[in-house]
């Protein structure tokens, strides 16, 4: 069976594993190498998580078919959770890094996927731009809250406050979350390995989640919601799973992005954060998972390349921004593009060039 | 009287919100958008009015209605050359073009303006009233702000009511095509409404930096964030619907800064939307469109 | 005309229709058991305006029940209340025995209503199979972390999914079309996938709304044949909503007559041939097809 007997669908699964994987051999060759610089290996982690994050986010804005602006705000809610319980567990004595990063993945992914299902509840009644908006209510909220956050822990255990951390009541325990200032004294424990290894895990929930009944159903929403409902099918359920999953993950996402710096701040999360990552999937293409991927991490590094000019960096990746979108749709770029077609397919269809003449 | 104060001081912020919420509820209710560079439109209109008035020297009304033309151009600008070759495609590339104006006006407002904070107080400095022998004082922003949105509102108002542009406007909001067929323009109806809604921006840039008076690149983001909410709040689309959900957040807002504290006034604010949503979820003055099976 | 005709033209004398006490008439085979759908003094209001009002019927469970009436006069509107696409003002509607009060679209299928939309709806960005195993959704269960967790079962009920759906395309000899993209199908395949896709669900009601607009007599005399086919293979009952009187009078039993919301003639196809109401609010003008 050759490759393009392949149903198209699993040719693109196959696709999409074969880009990470061939990223990871490529990049680890060249690390061991001496090519990449040190700019460069610092946002290797951070990349992990931004295509985690844009698999996710196309989950919701490309399988399901709603313009969520809240991203960053399950992002910050994994990331932040994340902290604590490593904060817990270092405290309690756990020495594996590895360890301590899978609890806090999980844990924080657990979390985020709860508060993404209690915002998907009432957000779920709502539609297109009204939808988009809660979202990034909810985003914003949560930047908020966690800005009021003071989080310690001693030996009694946990203690919280929304006011300061003196009112913690603490003797010697450690400060883990600093309201504005944020989660400080975070472990380093994300590697690239650990990054790739969650990509890994991301695009298989989401690519198995895609090709499965519930995936089918969510895209049936998407296309048409009123002929989904009179197929049977639970419009609001299947909305609420997409965005509860894709919560969830970028609550894990998030847990890898925080343990990659030692300080983290909650108005990182905050809405132009959830922008960035919805113009990677949009770029990446709707519903397109190596889309995603390729498109978050050539977003990633493209401000790093650019370092070179560096006041100007910002500028050109809005241009490009907009011209990517605009280009694709001037006149003058389709004229192009039809002339060049009909140029390289002029050698091979020949003959129906003829019929179509003798038919005129 | 604390609380007559916060009220006039809330109506004041409405006002502002209410004028910026008016350019976003006027351009997706005729090109179907979330615009949300409009934010960014704001401070690029109070930096016109900073320099022609720091730099050139030039009287405040002058430079206010410098700033006015200055953003006028700079929307339809805006709109010919990345909105309009988008008119068929997915929103949501409009969408992320829209925030590539964004990102672009900011970089280009921070490399030539730089990133320190401008003071803008030194520009319009008004002196405040004094009401219930001084027990209540109201800054002369805050009733020219007020007063400004009345008599916009009252304006666009009349203007979408009476005149014929207004009609063509409405008319293309409610059906493009078929205002198309009846021999409407439809791409200069669109270009004006952006003409408007940036000139409306630039007003509310000037008045919005008088009463809060820092000027940065990203001065415009937030409350451009705001007045999206503000025009959703009011039903996007609806004129009335934005400047009622403009004044109606303002007013929220800084009673929630008063009574709750300033860093939860934003989540208050947001909470209170999404309330709002979820018991009429077409915003206050907005339609319930439902589709036709 | 045909021989499927004379074929459907003898079978439709052969069904005796009886009236049920008071409100309809259905025919004498299904009588022993509950009628498939039952409506009593159903409506809706739009505004002030009554867009359906006092609609009564009985569909007996495997029988073909024509809706006709002039544009406008509520005949979609009906087929979305039935669905509960909007909530009915009036009224009860009870599937198989089962009142459907209080249900969302979703329950009302689960329940054994599927319909066909007369503006297609279909998931345009998904194939043709896949289309149909969307209406296969309820008819077998796959967990969603047995479906992430690739386990044996996800496998078997794909499997399911995918034979079942080849099955069901079949009936309109659209197996050769199921990898395709549902939204790139000419408009005849459209409408069938949409009557696959239906079918899909288990239906005991089949609603097809204008099953044959846009389609030549010959598609449409195709139709006509694998709409009796249906009835007959699967026992359900189907009521359709159609223009083409040739259609509706050569294969539905029962055929119900709507204006401006409101019931004007219930009965045989030959009844409501003779009816002076009908002709009256056709205006004359279809006179001549309806007696052909």
């Amino acid at each position: 069976m050759s490759f393009k007997n392949i149903k198209p669908q699993t040719r693109s699964t196959i696709l999409t594993y074969a880009i990470v994987i061939v990223a990871f051999i490529a990049v680890t060759v060249l690390d061991a190498a001496g090519f990449i610089s040190n700019s460069l290996s610092g946002q290797l982690v951070p990349i992990c998580a931004y295509v985690c994050l844009a698999v996710s986010l196309n989950l919701v804005v490309g399988v399901s078919g709603e313009l969520s602006l809240g991203h960053a705000g399950f992002m910050s809610v994994g990331a932040f959770t994340g902290v604590i319980v490593a904060g817990c567990l270092t405290r309690l004595g756990l020495e594996s890094e590895l360890l301590l990063f899978v609890a806090s993945a999980i844990v924080g992914a657990l979390a985020a996927g709860v508060i993404g299902f209690l915002v998907g509840i009432p957000v779920m009644r709502l539609r297109g731009d009204y939808l988009a908006i809660v979202t990034l209510a909810f985003g914003e909220i949560i930047k908020n809250l966690l800005n009021n956050f003071y989080i310690g822990v001693d030996d009694a255990g946990l203690h919280f406050s929304m006011q300061d951390t003196a009112s913690l009541g603490m003797q010697q325990g450690t400060i883990l979350i600093n309201g504005p200032k944020g989660a400080v004294g975070i472990d380093k424990v994300s590697t690239f390995v650990i990054g790739i290894v969650l990509v890994l895990i991301t695009v298989a929930i989401v690519l198995n989640l895609m090709h499965s009944r519930d995936g089918r159903a969510i895209m049936a929403v998407r296309d048409n919601r009123i002929a989904a409902e009179s197929v049977g099918i639970n419009v609001t359920k299947y909305r609420l799973i997409a965005f509860t999953v894709a919560s969830a993950l970028a609550g894990a996402a998030g847990v890898l992005y925080a343990m990659n710096y030692s300080t983290i701040t909650p108005s990182q999360f905050d809405f132009n954060q959830s922008i960035l990552i919805l113009v990677y999937v949009v770029l990446g293409g709707m519903g397109n998972i190596w889309g995603s991927i390729i498109s978050a991490a050539f977003l990633t590094v493209l401000p790093e390349l650019l370092r070179p000019i560096n006041d100007y960096r910002m500028l050109i990746y809005a241009v490009v921004l907009i011209l990517v979108m605009v280009v694709p749709h001037l006149k003058i770029y389709q004229r192009a593009a039809d002339a060049l077609r009909s140029r390289f397919s002029k050698a091979t269809p020949a003959v129906a060039a003829e019929g179509g003449e003798a038919d005129e | 009287m604390e609380v007559l104060a916060n009220l006039i001081n809330g109506m004041s912020l409405g006002s502002v919100y209410a004028i910026i919420a008016l350019g976003y509820t006027m351009v997706y209710g005729i090109a179907k958008m979330l615009n949300f560079a409009h934010g960014d439109v704001i401070m690029v209109g109070a930096y016109i009015c900073f320099c022609a008035v720091s730099y050139l020297g030039i009287p405040v009304i002058a430079a206010v209605l410098l700033s006015i033309v200055g953003c006028t151009v700079l929307g339809i600008v805006v709109e010919r050359l990345a909105y309009k070759p988008l008119r068929e495609a997915p929103s949501l590339n409009v969408l992320i073009t829209a925030i590539g104006v964004s990102y672009f006006l900011q970089n280009a407002a921070l490399i030539i303006m730089g990133s320190d904070p401008k003071s803008f107080s030194s520009i319009i400095s008004l002196p405040a009233l004094q009401l219930f022998d001084g027990r209540l004082t109201i800054s002369a922003t805050a009733v020219l702000t007020i007063a400004a949105c009345m008599i916009i509102m009252v304006a666009l108002t009349l203007f979408t009511g009476k005149t014929k542009m207004g009609k063509a406007m409405r008319a293309c909001s409610e059906d493009r095509d078929a205002a198309q067929l009846m021999g409407i323009n439809v791409n200069s109806t669109i270009s004006m409404v952006f003409a408007i809604g940036s000139g409306l921006a630039a007003i509310a840039g000037v008045l919005m930096c008088a009463a809060y008076p820092t000027l940065m690149p990203t001065t415009g983001s937030m409350p451009g964030i705001k007045a999206f909410t503000a025009a959703v709040l009011g039903g996007i689309g609806s004129i009335p619907g934005a400047a009622l959900g403009g004044v109606l957040l303002g007013i929220i807002e800084i009673f929630a800064r008063a009574y709750i504290g300033t860093q939860l006034a934003d989540a208050v604010v947001f909470a209170v939307l999404i309330v709002m949503l979820l018991i009429r979820p077409a915003g206050l003055l907005g339609k319930n469109v439902s589709e036709k099976v | 005309m045909s021989k499927f005709s004379e074929f459907a033209e003898a079978r439709r004398k052969n069904t005796k229709m009886v009236p049920v006490p008071s409100v309809s008439i259905m025919p004498e085979r299904d009588l022993g058991s509950s009628p498939a759908l039952e409506c009593l003094h159903l409506g809706i209001d739009f505004g002030g305006l009554k867009a359906v009002d006092d609609f009564n019927i009985t569909v007996g469970k495997t029988e073909i029940c024509g809706l006709i009436g002039p544009n406008g006069a509520g005949k979609t509107t009906v087929f979305n209340l039935l669905t509960k696409v909007y909530a009915p003002t009036r009224g009860t509607i009870m599937v198989d025995g089962h009142d459907t009060a209080g249900m969302n679209p979703a329950r009302v299928n689960q329940l054994g209503v599927a319909r066909t939309f007369q503006n297609i709806r279909l998931f345009n960005s998904m194939t043709v199979e896949e289309n149909v195993a969307v209406g296969l959704h309820n008819q077998r269960h796959c967990g969603m972390a047995t479906s992430i967790l690739r386990l044996p079962h996800h496998w078997k009920s794909e499997r399911y999914y995918h034979e079942r759906a080849l099955e069901l395309l079949d009936i309109f000899d659209m197996t050769g079309l199921a990898s395709n993209e549902a939204g790139s199908l000419p408009y005849g395949a459209q409408r069938r996938l949409e009557i696959v896709r239906a079918l899909a669900t288990n239906p005991k009601l089949l609603l097809l709304d204008e099953p044959a607009a846009g389609m030549n007599p010959s598609e449409t005399a195709e139709l006509m044949e694998n709409i009796v086919k249906i009835r007959d293979q699967f026992h359900i009952a189907i009521m359709l909503i159609e223009h083409d009187m040739n259609l509706v009078m050569n294969i539905c039993e029962g055929i119900c007559v709507l204006n401006f919301g409101k019931i004007i003639a219930k009965g045989t196809p030959e009844e409501i041939q003779r009816n002076d109401a009908v002709i009256e609010a056709y205006l004359g003008k279809q006179k001549k097809e309806v007696e052909a």
